[in-house]
């Protein structure tokens, strides 16, 4: 993975926001980098344009919250799931956007899509305790897989394009060989899972999940000391573990990456970078907050406050800009660089 | 008419009367005991006509837009779908859809006003009809119940608190009725504390202890009967009571089928257990299902509580009708008060008692009827605003207790329920 020219986390930035009518749960970039699409607390989609920050509304794919986005690998189609229950196809580039095909994926919210390294297949989690894979090109299912118990809060493609990784609440974090729907190893993420005996709550889970692209290494994000899960009471929290041991010990994390001053926050999504260092979003009563983690170090070295609480965040193919989707209603873009002079 | 030391008339009409009736049962049991109701005729009359009461509180304060009151599509209201009910033109949260199946059975006001966010004091208003004051104490709804619907000669309590967890014991919640009708609670839904004999101890033996005890306790009712000594000599023939039949609380007694339905975790045993109380003859039943007070991912949490609550309760709504208990047992599912239409930065709602929704059912409720309304976005009643004062009117006169009595505390006419509240008509058929 080249370093992009410029590439500084330390002088990571925000360049830019564009507003929407609703708080926004989640944001991703096209493929070619010319959009970032959202989903917010409303049933639409909305699109903007990096360039210029021009908003368009996709309506009529959902009868609720989106929550989870993804494109074709050539970034011509668009996918939306919601919390009703349904993914929806739109062309990416449309004028005046239309639903190409909705599907009934899941019973219950789907809160996770993935999309194959050869673009062929996306992959969807949600309440069902269901993994499903779809063929991109005409929606139709191609494999269900299971064997989680509890709500499924991320699927994420290997770069190898040969396995498939989920997890769940309680922090059951699964490896699948996709072509079979065969369990193939599993990582032990109880850390990011905690019951509270008191308040009587199961909380926590596999917020995010994302593999080095060299397939060396997996992290699982999400939250850890949760001493008032009702009261937004717990640290963010990411489990690297390291793929290439394939004993009984390779199934626990060989470190927690941790921080110091957070109490309230959660990962939401995990991004490896080209200097591979790691990337996190954390959002929760401590603010919305980007923080940079070595693979070989506890303790982050470097976070960005952002001006408002964050719910997703992704990368863009040039390996610099930031988005964030937020809760007062923007959609960020930050610069992993210094500011231009 | 007996005398206390005090000068007042006798405190409890329904505790002098369970005396008699218990001695006139039993053929001459000693004073201050307890008969054990055995004359199949009177048990018959006393399950047709004996009303009773079953609370669910949602501890924490339950969402009402995640329940009864959903507004799918506005700003406010959050991921879930509105479902459609057994009764056409009602819908309900979609995380309700067993419950939605037993709507025929239930009526919905959803025009609560109770203006407290405080949990200790919401917790107060809805449990007794009153507001907390610094010089004031009230008894709760199965203090009132106890007292008033336990019929004479009923040898079990009559306020039965079955909690999530704990290991049980006796509630500080009758005030001024005093201790016979306070809570006896159920840790986890376990049967009462200490209601076993202990090993080295012979029936015989304790049976000569018991005998004892009443001895001298008559002796000391003869010259210093009090509301306190005839509470403290209760006490011991309640317990003797729960001991002899302490399968009444074993829920393990019920059939393994009825376990499945209802879940196999705490909540749906708890629910089976209530099933079971009611059905052996106790007035009031109250447990809790917990937690709701969620500041914090209140859609998750409610995922999760809901489905829960759900399933069992919708069993236990559909068991009362199936036997024929509906018009004799109250429901009431209430919290301390509901959730903010607003949802905050953490996808959580926050404490909301300016409108908020309760779920009834049974005995003179509406069947299948929703009273009161919001407005779009549940911001605020609309219309049939109700609180918690008129709500405890209500409940007691949906038992067929007249809320506008008086309690004689030591002489002193005591209001079953707030003069200043009346009960809603509309609720009452």
């Amino acid at each position: 993975m080249t370093i992009p020219e410029g590439f500084d986390p330390k002088q990571a930035h925000v360049v830019s926001q564009w507003a929407h009518d609703r708080p926004l749960n989640a944001c991703r970039f096209d493929p070619m980098g010319r959009y970032v699409f959202c989903g917010s607390e409303d049933a639409l989609v909305e699109r903007f344009n990096l360039a210029d920050g021009v908003r368009t509304n996709f309506s009529g794919g959902h009868q609720s919250w989106v929550q989870a986005i993804a494109h074709s690998k050539d970034g011509g189609q668009t996918m939306s799931a919601g919390c009703d229950g349904k993914i929806t196809w739109w062309e990416s580039s449309a004028a005046e956007p239309k639903p190409i095909r909705t599907i009934d994926a899941h019973k219950g919210w789907v809160r996770t899509l993935d999309v194959s390294p050869d673009g062929s297949l996306l992959a969807s989690g949600g309440n069902d305790n269901i993994v499903r894979l779809w063929n991109v090109a005409d929606g139709s299912l191609v494999r269900e897989i299971n064997g989680h118990t509890r709500h499924i809060y991320n699927v994420t493609f290997h770069p190898s394009g040969q396995f498939l990784f989920s997890g769940d609440l309680i922090g059951t974090l699964k490896q699948w060989e996709f072509a079979t729907g065969t369990e193939t190893r599993s990582f032990d993420a109880a850390p990011l899972h905690s019951y509270n005996g008191g308040q009587q709550v199961d909380f926590g889970g596999v917020r995010a999940i994302a593999v080095s692209p060299d397939g060396k290494w997996l992290v699982a994000g999400g939250l850890h000391k949760a001493t008032n899960p009702l009261g937004a009471v717990h640290e963010p929290l990411v489990l690297l573990f390291d793929m290439q041991n394939q004993t009984e010990e390779g199934r626990k994390p060989v470190r927690q990456l941790i921080t110091e001053g957070i109490p309230g926050g959660v990962v939401w999504r995990l991004k490896w970078l080209s200097d591979g260092s790691i990337m996190g979003l954390s959002g929760g009563s401590t603010g919305g907050l980007l923080l940079f983690w070595k693979p070989d170090t506890e303790k982050d070295f470097h976070r960005l406050m952002l001006p408002s609480l964050a719910r997703d965040m992704d990368l863009h193919p040039d390996g610099l800009q930031v988005a964030t989707a937020h809760h007062d209603k923007h959609l960020r873009v930050s610069r992993l660089a210094a500011k231009a002079t | 008419m007996i005398r206390y030391a005090c000068g007042s008339n006798e405190h409890g009409i329904a505790r002098r009367q369970f005396l008699g009736s218990a001695a006139a049962a039993t053929g001459g049991l000693l004073a201050g005991g307890i008969g054990i109701f055995s004359h199949p005729a009177v048990a018959d009359q006393l399950q047709s006509d004996q009303k009773r009461i079953v609370v669910f509180n949602m501890h924490g304060g339950l969402s009402q837009l995640e329940s009864w009151d959903p507004k799918p599509g506005t700003d406010t209201g959050g991921p879930f779908l509105a479902i459609p009910t057994s009764v056409p033109g009602i819908h309900i949260s979609e995380l309700l859809p067993k419950t939605a199946q037993q709507m025929h059975h239930l009526c919905l006001a959803r025009g609560i006003n109770t203006s407290e966010d405080d949990h200790g004091k919401g917790t107060y208003m809805m449990l007794t009809g009153r507001r907390q004051t610094p010089a004031s104490n009230f008894p709760q709804l199965g203090a009132v119940a106890a007292k008033t619907l336990t019929p004479t000669n009923h040898s079990l309590p009559g306020h039965i608190v079955i909690t999530p967890g704990g290991s049980g014991g006796r509630g500080n919640d009758s005030a001024y009725l005093g201790p016979m009708y306070s809570s006896i609670s159920l840790g986890n839904g376990n049967p009462p504390q200490n209601t076993t004999r202990p090993e080295n101890l012979s029936e015989a033996s304790n049976g000569a202890r018991q005998d004892f005890r009443r001895t001298i306790n008559e002796r000391f009712l003869n010259r210093r009967r009090t509301a306190v000594t005839e509470a403290f000599a209760y006490s011991f023939e309640q317990a003797e009571q729960l001991m002899r039949q302490r399968d009444v609380f074993d829920v393990s007694k019920e059939p393994a089928v009825d376990v499945e339905r209802y879940g196999t975790h705490d909540f749906g045993r708890h629910c089976l257990l209530a099933r079971r109380l009611l059905e052996q003859g106790i007035t009031f039943v109250q447990l809790s299902h917990s937690n709701y007070d969620t500041h914090n991912e209140n859609f998750n949490f409610h995922i999760e509580q809901m489905g829960e609550f759900d399933r069992s309760f919708a069993c236990f709504v559909a068991d009362l009708a199936d036997r024929g208990m509906l018009d004799s047992t109250l429901i009431v599912v209430l919290s301390e008060f509901g959730r903010t239409p607003n949802i905050n930065l953490y996808y959580g709602r926050d404490h909301w008692s300016k409108a908020w929704s309760v779920c009834l059912g049974g005995g003179r409720f509406p069947r299948g009827a929703v009273y009161g309304s919001t407005n779009d976005n549940g911001t605020e009643v609309k219309d049939g605003q109700v609180d918690h004062g008129s709500l405890f009117h209500t409940y007691l006169q949906a038992a067929g207790v007249d809320s506008t009595g008086s309690f004689d505390i030591d002489g002193r006419e005591m209001p079953i329920a707030d003069p200043a509240a009346s009960a809603v008509a509309a609720l009452l058929t």
